[in-house]
C-alpha cells in the first residue's frame, strides 16, 4: 500500500488542486505554498543526482574498472566546486565569520567574480564546454558530406530547405541574390510555422489527455514496476 | 572484387580532411577582412522595437537561462541587450534558472551596467543568481520576487535592495511580481527557456516577452512570435548581429558573420559534393 496507494493518492489530490486553483481563486495561496515545496523537492532532488554521480564513480575508483582516472579527475573537480561554492561560504555564514579567507589575491569562499570559483569556472569550464559544442561544427560537416543523401522526395524537400534557410539567414545569402533572406523567411514563417504549430498542439493534446489519466488515477506506469 | 575507383575513394574520403576544409572556411575571416551587408528580418526589428517603446524607470525581468556552450552565440545578445536598456535607462531585475548561468549575467551587468554606464547595483539593476525549479520557479516568480528568491546572488536580503525594498502606499511592494515589470527578457538556450516562459508565465500573468535563442531553437519559437505570444525574436549570431546592428553596437555578433556565411557556405558544398559523388557511384 505504501508503495503504490499512497503516491497515487498524494498525485491525485495535488494534481485536482493545481486544476482547482484555476476556478476557486482562495485557493490560490495553497496551491503557491505547494509550488514552493515543488521548488525545494527538486533543489533536494539536484542533491541526490550529485551524490548519484559521487557514488557510481567511487565505485569505479575503488574497483579501479575502466577509465577510472577520469573519475578521479570527476571527483576532484566536483569536490573542489562544492567545497570553495557551497562548503566555505556555509562555515563563514554559521560560524559568523566575516574577513576574508584569501589564496594568491583571491577571495577563497563563495562564487561570485574574484573568487577562486569563478576563476576555475572561467578559465576551465567555459573553455572546455566552448570547445564541445563548437566541435559540433565539425561533426555536421562530416556529416553532410558522409551521410546526408538525397535519396527520396521526403530528402530532397529537407535538403532544398535547409540550403536556403543556412544561406538565407546569413549575410552571404543575400549577396548571392537579394531575395535568399526573403525566402528563408517564407520558409520559416509558413511550411515551418505550420509543421511545428501542428507538433506543439498535438502535444499539448498529448499532456492534457495524459495528465488527466494521471490526477484520475487511470495511468500508473510514473508509479515504477513492482 | 574490383579496386575502389577515385571518386569511390573520394566519397569515403577520412573525415579529418571534412574537418579541415571546415576550419579552413571559418578560419578565413580571421586573416581576411570580409564585410557582409546585413539585412534586418522583422523578428529583430519588433525586438528591437519592444525595449525601444520602454520608457525611462521602466523595470524589466531579465532572464538569463544559458550556460557556456551557447556563450558565442547568445553572449553578444546579452551584451547587446543589458547595453540597449541601459541606454534607455530602464531598471533590471535579473536571474538564472540554469545553474552554469550567473556567471555569464554578472559579467555581462558589470561590463555594460557598471563600467560602461555607471550604473549602481541594487538600485538600476539586480541579480538574483539561481533558483532550481524550472517552470515551478516561473510561475512563482509571478506571485512573488521575494519569496523565490529571498537573498541576491551576493547573499544580501532583498529587503536591504533599494530597488525591491520600496513600498506602495498600500504596503505592497512596488516590485514583487510580473504584474510590476514591464516584459520580460529571455536569453535561452533551451529547457527551462522560452518555450516555457511562454506556456507557463505569458498567458497566465498577461507579460509582453521578447526571447534571444540559439539558432537551433529558433524555428520553434516562430510559433510564438507570429500569435504574439513573443513580443520579439533573435535567432542565433545572426539575430544577435542584426540587433547589434539596429543598436549600433558592431560586437561579436556581427564580427561573427562572415565565420558563420563561411560555414554555412562550407556544409552546404559538402551536401552537393556528397550526394554528387554518391549520384555517380552509384551509377556505376
Amino acid at each position: 500500500m505504501l508503495k503504490r496507494e499512497v503516491p497515487l493518492l498524494i498525485t491525485i489530490l495535488v494534481g485536482w488542486f493545481m486544476v482547482i486553483e484555476y476556478f476557486f481563486p482562495g485557493a490560490e495561496k495553497w496551491s503557491s505554498e505547494l509550488q514552493n515545496w515543488a521548488i525545494i523537492m527538486t533543489a533536494l532532488a539536484s542533491v541526490l543526482g550529485v551524490a548519484n554521480v559521487a557514488r557510481i564513480n567511487m565505485l569505479k575508483i575503488s574497483r579501479k574498472q575502466k577509465d577510472w582516472g577520469y573519475s578521479v579527475v570527476l571527483m576532484a573537480g566536483m569536490i573542489l566546486m562544492v567545497v570553495l561554492g557551497t562548503l566555505f561560504p556555509m562555515i563563514k555564514s554559521i560560524f559568523g565569520i566575516e574577513s576574508s579567507w584569501t589564496l594568491a589575491g583571491m577571495e577563497l569562499s563563495g562564487v561570485t567574480s574574484g573568487t577562486w570559483f569563478t576563476q576555475f569556472y572561467d578559465s576551465m569550464f567555459v573553455p572546455m564546454q566552448g570547445t564541445m559544442f563548437a566541435l559540433l561544427a565539425f561533426y555536421i560537416a562530416s556529416a553532410a558530406f558522409r551521410s546526408f543523401r538525397i535519396r527520396s522526395v521526403d530528402a530532397t524537400l529537407l535538403a532544398v530547405a535547409a540550403i536556403i534557410v543556412m544561406i538565407g539567414r546569413v549575410p552571404i545569402g543575400d549577396v548571392m541574390w537579394s531575395g535568399m533572406s526573403g525566402l528563408s523567411d517564407w520558409i520559416m514563417n509558413v511550411p515551418n510555422l505550420a509543421a511545428k504549430r501542428a507538433i506543439l498542439i498535438g502535444a499539448a493534446l498529448g499532456a492534457i489527455s495524459t495528465g488527466l489519466k494521471v490526477i484520475m488515477g487511470i495511468e500508473r506506469n510514473f508509479l515504477g514496476g513492482d | 572484387m574490383s579496386e575502389p575507383t577515385k571518386l569511390q575513394k573520394l566519397e569515403k574520403i577520412d573525415r579529418r580532411w571534412v574537418f579541415l576544409v571546415m576550419l579552413v572556411a571559418v578560419s578565413i575571416p580571421l586573416f581576411v577582412s570580409v564585410d557582409l551587408p546585413l539585412k534586418v528580418t522583422p523578428a529583430a526589428q519588433s525586438f528591437y522595437d519592444s525595449i525601444e517603446a520602454l520608457q525611462p524607470g521602466d523595470i524589466v525581468y531579465y532572464a538569463a537561462d544559458y550556460d557556456p556552450g551557447s556563450k558565442p552565440e547568445l553572449d553578444p545578445m546579452l551584451m547587446a541587450t543589458l547595453d540597449h536598456l541601459c541606454r534607455k535607462d530602464v531598471k533590471i531585475v535579473s536571474a538564472c534558472l540554469w545553474p552554469a548561468a550567473p556567471p555569464l549575467l554578472e559579467a555581462g551587468l558589470n561590463t555594460v551596467a557598471v563600467e560602461k554606464y555607471g550604473k549602481e547595483y541594487g538600485v538600476d539593476f539586480v541579480h538574483l543568481g539561481f533558483k532550481e525549479g524550472k517552470e515551478n520557479v516561473m510561475v512563482q516568480l509571478g506571485k512573488s520576487f521575494r519569496d523565490v528568491f529571498p537573498q541576491d546572488y551576493y547573499g544580501t536580503k532583498v529587503e536591504d535592495i533599494p530597488l525591491l525594498a520600496q513600498k506602495k502606499a498600500n504596503g505592497e511592494w512596488m516590485v514583487d511580481k510580473f504584474d510590476d515589470v514591464k516584459m520580460i527578457v529571455n536569453i535561452s538556450a533551451g529547457y527551462p527557456g522560452t518555450k516555457e516562459w511562454v506556456q507557463q508565465v505569458r498567458s497566465r500573468y498577461n507579460i509582453p516577452i521578447i526571447s534571444g535563442c540559439t539558432a537551433v531553437s529558433a524555428p520553434e519559437y516562430y510559433t510564438y512570435l507570429r500569435s504574439d505570444q513573443l513580443s520579439g525574436l533573435l535567432g542565433g549570431l545572426s539575430g544577435a548581429a542584426e540587433y547589434e546592428d539596429l543598436v549600433n553596437l558592431p560586437g561579436f555578433g556581427i564580427q561573427g558573420m562572415a565565420a558563420q556565411s563561411l560555414g554555412h557556405v562550407a556544409i552546404i558544398l559538402m551536401i552537393l559534393v556528397g550526394n554528387i559523388l554518391y549520384f555517380i557511384n552509384s551509377r556505376k
